[in-house]
């Protein structure tokens, strides 16, 4: 009896790392984090509080409104067009062709690689000088123009492109998970029935596979409201400060601009954000089932 | 009708790739069944294009890449670039080369890996087999922070790791990296031990043998599979991680990727470009490998990544 006291005591100790991680690293950090943002903290804390002014600031900040509105058209193309992208290919490697497995390496293997590589490579190809716009030009279509990165109005749009093509692999496998849960009898019935393969896979298909729909536009969501390497690598958030986005805005303020009350406002902001898609979907996916009790 | 569809978790997704299509028969080669292939060859040039323009840059002299054939084969082939991007490449006014940022990265990873690891195993052990107070609280909390951005718990720890002394250093970058690391392994292991019979924990208490020695002895020696998909995530995370390497780990511990953007995003001088495509395949190369090497295994891991729960 003794001994089994100890040992329980034992599994408890050993998750004392674990509530330390939890309490000073993530909780303790977003607390403190949080209420840095309500001080008129410059390139160190300070315990001045200022309430809501931070705040107020930054919202009549130019860089953080453009860095929002960028957010908004970089997340809305990205997961869409992840989506749909990633939807289609898995829809056509569900149709028992060739080479499946070469094709499903080929479209993944992006996403084996990191923002920073990612950028990179598509600021070479978008370059406007040397880049592809050179090379379709010089095939005799003079007013092509693939030099996004160098504009205004494109740069956002050159993000999107990068990061569909590191990003739309990981929809795809979540997306063939979900058809190759499908029944194999409902195949047979609506064959029989005579109705389009499309059809199905509108009416019948995506409503079946909604829990993969769900969780890759949460993963794709939260992986927009941090970005931050993309950004970097790609355009460093230019030209001027056409692409900025929330993420980078943070880091900037924190580290290169001394403002760090102003960023913590910005980055509370963002916790906002994610917390809004987060709690409804968490409650869905984890709480509702419930996993082994621990014996 | 009964139309059923399993429920995600990471063992479907993993199956999935084993499993055959179950999409409609194939037909002889209809005018859709030849669309169905255009629409997968265009996306697989889309995907791979930046791969090859990649490689075929890092071949070419930068005489040749000044012509504007970016996907041209190169004329003449050379892998001095490669040489140069790997032993003399500068930041600034250092020029040895992305070496020195592979090395570090290699001294930052392995650490980070075993680290993480071991403490998500420890956790999913602990969670999953013991009576544990508030474990399930610990376990819901943790992977909330899971999904939190890094940027929110930045700054406070920096100033945490600075206290320590840690700030700047191997060990100090290592730290964090664990401590990200956790929530998403103790996941791992959590739910790989909880599909565990619990007759294995049962018969060894039995036994007599306590806490630490059932976990060394009959829970680690059974958790191959799912150490395999822990390394692998791990490895590719901890590699590819720019945020983190840039703000903890110091200048003179910089990762690769944090060397690789200041090799090619740094404003001095003409651009080589050859160099820049050399430098950045050979960042990509550690997790490619992993990727190509692993096969489905990645799959799993990003399965497993993806659907907490």
């Amino acid at each position: 009896m003794k001994r089994k006291f100890w040992q329980n005591i034992m599994a408890t100790l050993s998750l004392l790392p674990a509530w330390a991680v939890l309490l000073v690293a993530y909780t303790g950090s977003m607390i403190w984090s949080i209420q840095i943002s309500f001080t008129s903290s410059r390139a160190l804390p300070s315990n001045n509080f200022v309430g809501f002014d931070q705040y107020r600031r930054l919202f009549s900040t130019s860089r953080w409104l453009v860095s929002l509105e960028n957010l908004v058209i970089f997340g809305v193309l990205f997961v869409v067009i992840c989506l749909v992208l990633g939807f289609l290919l898995a829809v056509a490697l569900d149709q028992r062709i060739r080479f499946e497995n070469g094709f499903r390496t080929i479209f993944l293997y992006p996403h084996a690689m990191s923002f920073i590589v990612t950028g990179l490579i598509w600021q070479w190809m978008m370059n406007p000088t040397l880049g592809i716009q050179k090379s379709v030009r010089d095939l005799g279509w003079e007013s092509f123009a693939f030099d996004w990165i160098g504009s205004r109005d494109l740069a956002i749009y050159a993000l999107v492109v990068a990061g569909v093509w590191q990003a739309a692999g990981l929809v795809m496998v979540l997306m063939l998970a979900g058809l190759r849960g499908v029944d194999a009898e409902l195949w047979k019935a609506t064959r029989v029935d005579g109705i389009p393969a499309w059809r199905v896979y509108i009416s019948i298909v995506l409503p079946l596979i909604k829990p993969m729909i769900v969780t890759s536009v949460v993963l794709l969501g939260i992986g927009v409201v941090k970005s931050y390497d993309l950004v970097v690598a790609l355009t460093g958030g230019g030209p001027g400060m056409a692409s900025e986005l929330p993420g980078k805005f943070v880091m900037d303020y924190l580290f290169e601009r001394q403002n760090i009350a102003l960023a913590q406002a910005a980055s509370t902001v963002m916790l906002i954000t994610v917390l809004a898609v987060l709690v409804p979907w968490l409650y869905m996916q984890y709480f509702r089932k419930s996993g082994r009790s621990p014996t | 009708m009964n139309v059923s569809v399993s429920a995600p978790n990471s063992a479907t997704i993993a199956a999935s790739a084993v499993q055959l299509a179950r999409g409609r028969k194939p037909h002889r080669l209809t005018a859709g069944r030849i669309g169905l292939y255009a629409f997968l060859i265009t996306a697989a040039i889309f995907f791979l294009l930046p791969a090859y323009v990649m490689l075929m840059t890092s071949l070419k002299p930068m005489d040749e890449i000044r012509d504007g054939a970016i996907f041209a084969f190169p004329r003449t082939l050379t892998f001095e670039a490669w040489w140069a991007a790997w032993s003399s490449a500068c930041t600034g006014l250092n020029c040895n080369g992305i070496s020195v940022g592979f090395w570090n990265s290699i001294k930052i990873l392995v650490p980070s890996v075993f680290f993480s690891i071991a403490a998500g195993a420890l956790n999913g052990y602990a969670m999953s087999f013991w009576r544990v107070k508030g474990a399930n609280l610990l376990f819901a909390a943790l992977l909330f922070g899971a999904f939190i951005p890094y940027q929110v718990f930045m700054y406070p720890l920096v100033i945490m790791s600075a206290t320590l002394g840690v700030y700047n250093s191997i060990a100090g970058i290592v730290i964090v990296h664990t401590i990200f690391g956790m929530p998403l392994m103790t996941l791992l292991f959590r739910n790989y031990y909880a599909g565990l019979p619990i007759e294995l924990f049962k018969a060894a208490r039995i036994d007599g043998a306590g806490f630490w020695r059932i976990f060394f002895w009959v829970m680690l020696p059974t958790s191959t599979p799912i150490i395999i998909v822990a390394v692998i995530l791990q490895v590719t995370g901890i590699w590819n991680d720019f945020m983190l390497g840039l703000i903890f780990a110091g200048r003179e511990n910089q990762p690769m990727t944090v060397q690789l953007n200041n090799i090619v995003n740094s404003v001095t001088g003409e651009r080589v470009y050859n160099l820049n495509m050399a430098a950045t395949i050979l960042t990509a190369a550690v997790p490619l490998l992993c990727y190509f090497l692993s096969g489905r295994w990645f799959v799993r891991g990003i399965a497993a990544g993806a659907i907490k729960g």
